[in-house]
């Protein structure tokens, strides 16, 4: 019989001893927990008023929100199909529903774990989706054609995160390894590339893409097009920096052991630096996307509207002209950015410690 | 001998300048024409003037008007495709020839009209800067403001106007500007501002927005004078010639009573005026490079002046603005159009 290494079961604390273990050990903690109280009463209690008890929730023009002191949500109910498609033509929304589906679809395959089949279902979403999304969306191949004009909202926002995500990964790591190569033209180029993106805002290259290249050198280049490449490029910059941070803590050691196995630069990078700096390297990289799931709000400075932009135009009505349209609008885009955000986050937290399970032993 | 020569060379002038004449093309037309649709820049929001309804289709003043224009191109006022800019990069926007008209309530000022390359066709809309206060002020006239801050938008000509006025009148002031008209109600709205400033047409739609619309005046001093209008590129006289004439045509329509209900019985009136305006006589809408019956398409589609201005900010809207200065000029406003002749 081997003996059980677990200690007695302590018996559980009750609800009075347990507050004032965890809450009120000392004076100091009893303050603070007053305090936090407090602002928790302060902040959740009137935007719970705000959001839902003094809401109007049913309407079809200002007069039914003027009634009620709180959100005017009929504003965003009226106006969820605006807020998804942008100007997209009614008709062809079926177009843009199919695309955020398949994406919905293939990042759930993606990320939930003990899903079989990862590695061809990631190789289509990084090269036959996009190209499908392309043509239904834009048109062609027998479907009706949408200008980029008509593009918006939740649509524009997914569609130029997730450009710059995809494309923003491989390019930083390989400006990351650019950077630490020995030959000089290559680390030269990734150097300039690198500072030059990093040292402007992304507001200066949005601006200058859509604004400045038309009127001095004659270039009329889509809107959606540049802003998507702007994106990409940019944030190529700031990935390969941290990639580069990643590459930088692996222990030298392991360069060297590489070497010593004969393998060659590309399968040494591939199958022992990288696994191990992106790695280390991934809670910065998902604050990347998530800074850049942000930034695609900075589009509106060139004329598109991103989720934001979209709620802000619709927002201008004077039908639905009322004190707490704007506010209800703004709020609605919080949440469902900050979920999106937040689900990211938490499967970046996720994917640290299945990727740690090496280290547990 | 020489001034046979001389007279040969003024012929040749002739004949080429005729010839010059004949097919005098506006090239932003040719353009339009062959992209199939109108490219027209307007506000990224403005009740009234520039807002997308709830099903997605821009409505306003400023967007009726590309739409007028669309129709006595093509007959079909949808064939615009709107891009919002924003104060600051209206201007260049046009330049860029990403836009082929500017119908973004700018103000046309001589600075504008000949130091940036733009051509002004006319006025859309009779604006002036005007002051909005809480009533708990209890300030009655703009000259009460001294020491006051005012809140308005940055690179407009209001924060120019703003300062004009108070140095003219040997007031003290504190502007803080924003961006974005929402920014600038929601701070004034939360008191960092004892008064708002902008043009008086937007002063009345920010009102709606506000908590208690009562409990705030809108000054009467008009501080400023705002002629908003349609821009084009200088360059293609043609081209401005097409964007002015529509605008006048709008307002011609009104006077003479055709409406988009009437328009049909209209062409039977025996008024030479009509019979004019809508093609039954002459030949001026050929000579815009469109058909005969392009102000029957304007009206039919999208309406006389009088009635886009009720529809989008007059009586038959939210905003409820009288017609004021925006009145014809037989009611004792300041829109008048030369006759078609």
């Amino acid at each position: 019989m081997t003996p059980s290494r677990r200690p007695p079961r302590e018996p559980m604390p009750g609800p009075i001893e347990w507050l004032r273990e965890n809450l009120f050990s000392s004076w100091g903690n009893a303050a603070l927990t007053v305090l936090a109280l407090a602002i928790i009463y302060w902040t959740v209690v009137p935007f719970v008023t705000w959001a839902i008890v003094d809401a109007a929730w049913t309407g079809t023009g200002r007069d039914d929100c003027l009634a009620y002191d709180g959100a005017c949500w009929p504003f965003v109910m009226q106006r969820i199909g605006q807020i998804v498609y942008g100007f997209y033509d009614v008709g062809q929304r079926w177009r843009v529903d199919i695309a955020l589906i398949v994406l919905a679809a293939g990042l759930a395959w993606l990320t939930l774990p003990r899903v079989p089949g990862k590695r061809p279902v990631g190789a289509l979403m990084l090269t036959l989706y996009p190209v499908a999304a392309f043509f239904l969306l834009a048109g062609g191949m027998g479907l009706e054609h949408v200008p980029t004009t008509r593009w918006g909202g939740f649509m524009m926002t997914m569609i130029v995160a997730m450009t710059g995500i995809v494309a923003s990964l491989p390019l930083g790591i390989l400006l990351a390894l650019g950077r630490r190569s020995d030959l000089p033209v290559v680390k030269g180029f990734s150097i300039a590339f690198i500072e030059l993106w990093r040292g402007v805002p992304l507001v200066t290259v949005l601006f200058m893409a859509a604004n400045m290249l038309p009127l001095f050198a004659g270039l009329s280049v889509n809107k959606v097009l540049s802003a998507l490449i702007a994106v990409a490029l940019f944030s190529a910059a700031y990935m390969a920096e941290v990639v580069r941070g990643g590459l930088a803590a692996i222990p030298k050691g392991q360069y060297e052991a590489a070497n010593a196995m004969g393998l060659p630069y590309w399968q040494a990078m591939a199958f022992i630096i990288l696994p191990q700096a992106l790695r280390l390297a991934l809670p910065n990289i998902v604050g990347n996307f998530i800074g850049l799931l942000k930034d695609t709000s900075l589009i509106s400075i060139i004329g598109l509207f991103d989720l934001l932009g979209i709620v802000q135009a619709g927002s201008t009505d004077p039908e639905w002209a009322a004190p707490n349209t704007a506010m209800t609008g703004y709020v609605f885009v919080g949440v469902v950015f900050w979920a999106m955000c937040f689900s990211m986050s938490r499967y970046a937290k996720h994917m640290e410690g299945v990727l740690a399970a090496g280290e547990r032993r | 001998m020489r001034s046979g020569l001389a007279r040969f060379a003024a012929f040749a002038a002739i004949l080429c300048f005729a010839a010059g004449a004949a097919d005098a093309a506006s090239p932003t037309l040719a353009k339009v024409k062959k992209n199939g649709y109108l490219r027209c820049g307007v506000n990224e929001g403005l009740p009234g003037f520039a807002t997308p309804d709830a099903k997605g289709n821009w409505t306003g003043l400023d967007v009726d008007f590309c739409r007028a224009l669309a129709a006595a191109i093509f007959n079909d006022p949808k064939k615009v495709r709107f891009t919002p800019t924003s104060a600051k990069v209206r201007f260049t926007v046009l330049q860029a020839g990403e836009v082929d008209v500017l119908s973004r309530n700018t103000t046309w000022t001589m600075g504008r009209d000949v130091q940036i390359g733009l051509e002004f066709v006319g006025v859309m809309y009779y604006d002036g800067q005007g002051f909005m206060v809480p009533k708990k002020l209890n300030v009655t006239s703009a000259k009460q403001l001294s020491g006051a801050s005012v809140c308005t938008n940055t690179g407009t000509t209001t924060e120019l106007n703003l300062a004009d006025y108070f140095r003219a009148n040997k007031m003290k002031y504190k502007v803080i500007a924003f961006e974005k008209n929402a920014e600038v109600l929601a701070a004034y709205d939360a008191g960092r501002c004892d008064a708002y400033t902008t043009d008086a047409s937007g002063l009345s739609a920010e009102r709606l927005k506000l908590k208690n619309p009562n409990d705030h005046i809108i000054l009467p001093e008009i501080i400023s004078k705002e002629p908003l209008g349609p821009a084009v590129n200088q360059g293609d006289q043609q081209w401005g010639d097409l964007v002015r004439w529509t605008m006048y045509a709008m307002i011609n329509a009104e006077e003479l009573g055709v409406t988009s209900k009437n328009v049909d019985k209209m062409l039977k009136s025996p008024s030479p005026e009509v019979r004019r305006l809508l093609g039954v006589e002459g030949s001026f809408g050929e000579s815009l490079g469109l058909t005969k019956d392009w102000v029957v398409r304007i009206v039919k589609t999208v309406g006389n002046y009088g009635e886009v201005f009720d529809r989008n900010v007059g009586k038959g809207s939210p905003l409820k603005i009288p017609r004021g200065m925006n009145a014809l000029w037989k009611k004792g406003g300041l829109q008048y159009a030369p006759p078609v002749r």
